[in-house]
């Protein structure tokens, strides 16, 4: 069976990007694949990302998320398939490519034993810095990352949040084209995500980030693009704006309602329903004795009084109606939920 | 070449910055140095001796003090090589720090052999502590120094293969007491191993003498004399294990 919500969701969105790119690439993946014994943890994943932009990698706990993102930077080698990064493949040039990118994993790879300078000295001596530039990028990354005044700590007395700016003063610190940035924000308090966030995003333009998260709100607040991949397979990929539109252009509402004595007519009610100006869609939900509810789909606006105005004059009792809000979030479980279902669909 | 260097610093200096360097630099000093006093008191005891029968008996201090001495030292090492080498790998697989290891242009070769060269020199450096010893030897009596300069090559080299190999099983745990204890297992192995050829002359028994690291050491080295053979014994020994370092991290990522 054709089935149209996927294939918009996949190729033509794809192919839109491919369009929209005016900047030169700097990753792209094409058909990147990682299977275990047991199973596939990356599965036939392709998409690119042009220079200088901030790509969100958003995606259900153990959807692949760090797998992809270590095959990227020649931690893990793909089953199948290939990479590139910043011009030079995954497989042939793993040396350039590890000097061009930066690359924060999920826990950041702190030596407890060491202070923080000491620490950043020892990690751009081996991105290949040396001498007085070396001290400067230190310098340079310890205030960009607000760790300035740890310089002299014990990386293991650290705090978490400190823990985690080092990181990624880390991976800037020889100033690489390609930034990887797995879940960046985790385990930060709020003040601390937020000053994170304005770290990345102020990075964005001179570096190209991909940044890994399972937040949606740090999605919308910091990425331009959008990669969705749920159990290894890619949901879509979008620009932020266009599914923060896709989220905001419909409302759903969810009504109940009852008849005055007994039971309604169903159907009766779903044809009136559906005459109310801007409603796009209805969808019994259910009905228990007299009580039927309703999943109404419209167009943004003030449709709530037109519908509930409707169903009073009808002569039903309007039980609820209250706003099922489509937000980024629900378009995201949408999606992954979709992904869930086309998955036996596509081995038949 | 110099990413070896970056490395061999850095390990070097972790353990300069933990109390396990100065554990072992302790621990070595102090046994050795009992050994030292054990044999010294033999060697004196038996000079009066001979003293008293009217004898007038050749006394060497190489072969009646530095040679048991050295020999002593390298049973000594045995025992501090698996705490020298159980971090290398194991710490940083288990605290994640491999992953910046591995993501930085920066070949697998030369971390290991920076962290193995970072070992050597902890090893050295024990070595060099205990060396006050023979100072002693060198003020108030007149051993010969080039028997001894070799017996401190051939403990190097001894040690060179254990921490190799010491190094090989860190690289294949998350865990720094199994790494330790697994180390610790089987330099007991190589040192035992030399006692079948004592009680068995059978041709398996030789040959399973001749693996043990000490013989290499106590029958050549020890004695001042430079065998080729058994230097090549070790230097493959140290090539083998760290050879297989390279294949174990290597596997680490079509593992993980």
């Amino acid at each position: 069976m054709f089935n149209l919500e996927r294939f918009k969701h996949g190729k033509v969105r794809v192919l839109h990007t491919l369009i929209s790119c005016d900047k030169p690439l700097m990753i792209t993946v094409k058909e990147l694949t990682k299977r275990y014994a047991r199973n596939t943890a990356v599965d036939h994943i392709s998409f690119e990302v042009g220079k200088g932009q901030i790509v969100g990698f958003l995606g259900p706990n153990g959807a692949g998320k760090t797998t992809t993102m270590r095959m990227l930077t020649c931690f893990l080698p793909p089953t199948s398939g290939g990479a590139t990064v910043a011009g030079c493949d995954v497989l042939e040039q793993p040396l350039e490519v590890k000097k061009r990118i930066g690359y924060l994993p999920e826990t950041p790879p702190l030596y407890p034993e060491m202070e923080t300078g000491e620490y950043l000295t020892f990690v751009g001596k081996l991105k290949g810095l040396s001498g007085a530039e070396l001290r400067k990028r230190v310098d340079y990354v310890c205030d960009r990352c607000a760790v300035a005044d740890v310089k002299n700590k014990l990386l293991g007395r650290l705090s978490k949040g400190y823990r985690q700016r080092v990181g990624l003063a880390q991976a800037i610190i020889h100033n690489p084209e390609v930034l990887i940035l797995d879940e960046p924000t985790a385990g930060l308090d709020p003040k601390q995500i937020n000053e994170t966030r304005d770290l990345i995003k102020s990075l964005g333009g001179d570096h190209t980030i991909i940044l890994s998260t399972h937040i949606l709100p740090e999605v919308e607040q910091t990425c331009e693009q959008v990669i969705i991949i749920n159990k290894g397979k890619l949901v879509a990929t979008d620009s932020v704006q266009n599914l923060q539109n896709r989220a905001r252009g419909a409302e759903s509402v969810l009504v109940e309602i009852s008849g005055r004595n007994g039971s309604v007519d169903f159907a009766a009610v779903q044809r009136r329903l559906e005459q109310v100006a801007g409603v796009s869609r209805v969808v019994a939900k259910q009905s228990h004795g007299s009580r039927n509810s309703f999943e109404i789909e419209s167009v943004k606006g003030f449709v709530r009084g037109d519908l509930a105005r409707a169903v009073v004059e009808s002569g039903w009792d309007l039980n609820e109606l209250r706003p099922a809000a489509l937000s980024l979030e629900e378009v995201f479980l949408q999606l992954t939920g979709n992904a869930q279902e086309a998955a036996p669909k596509e081995s038949q | 070449m110099r990413n070896t260097w970056i490395m061999w610093r850095k390990e070097l200096n972790s353990y300069f910055v933990s109390p396990i360097a100065y554990f072992l630099l302790t621990m070595f000093a102090m046994v050795s140095a009992l050994f030292f006093w054990l044999y010294l008191q033999d060697f004196v005891e038996y000079g009066m001796a001979m003293q008293m029968r009217g004898q007038a008996v050749p006394m060497n201090l190489n072969e009646q003090l530095i040679r048991p001495l050295l020999s002593t030292e390298g049973v000594i090492g045995l025992f501090l090589i698996p705490l020298i080498t159980m971090r290398l790998f194991a710490e940083e697989k288990r605290s994640g720090t491999i992953e910046l290891l591995a993501t930085s242009p920066i070949r697998d070769s030369e971390v290991i052999l920076g962290k193995w060269l970072a070992a050597l020199t902890m090893y050295a450096s024990m070595l060099l502590v205990a060396a006050l010893n023979f100072a002693f030897l060198f003020k108030y009596g007149n051993p010969d120094w080039k028997p001894l300069a070799i017996g401190y090559l051939g403990l190097l080299l001894q040690a060179g293969a254990l921490l190799a190999i010491g190094t090989f099983i860190s690289s294949l745990t998350k865990n720094q007491i199994i790494a330790g204890a697994v180390t610790f297992g089987i330099c007991l192995v190589l040192w035992v191993i030399k006692s079948v050829g004592q009680f068995e002359t059978a041709t398996w028994a030789q040959v399973l003498s001749y693996t043990s690291v000490l013989t290499h050491f106590e029958e050549s080295f020890a004695k001042g004399v430079l065998d080729t053979k058994d230097a090549v014994f070790y230097v493959t020994l140290t090539f083998l294990a760290l050879f297989f370092t390279a294949r174990s991290m290597e596997s680490l990522r079509w593992r993980s």
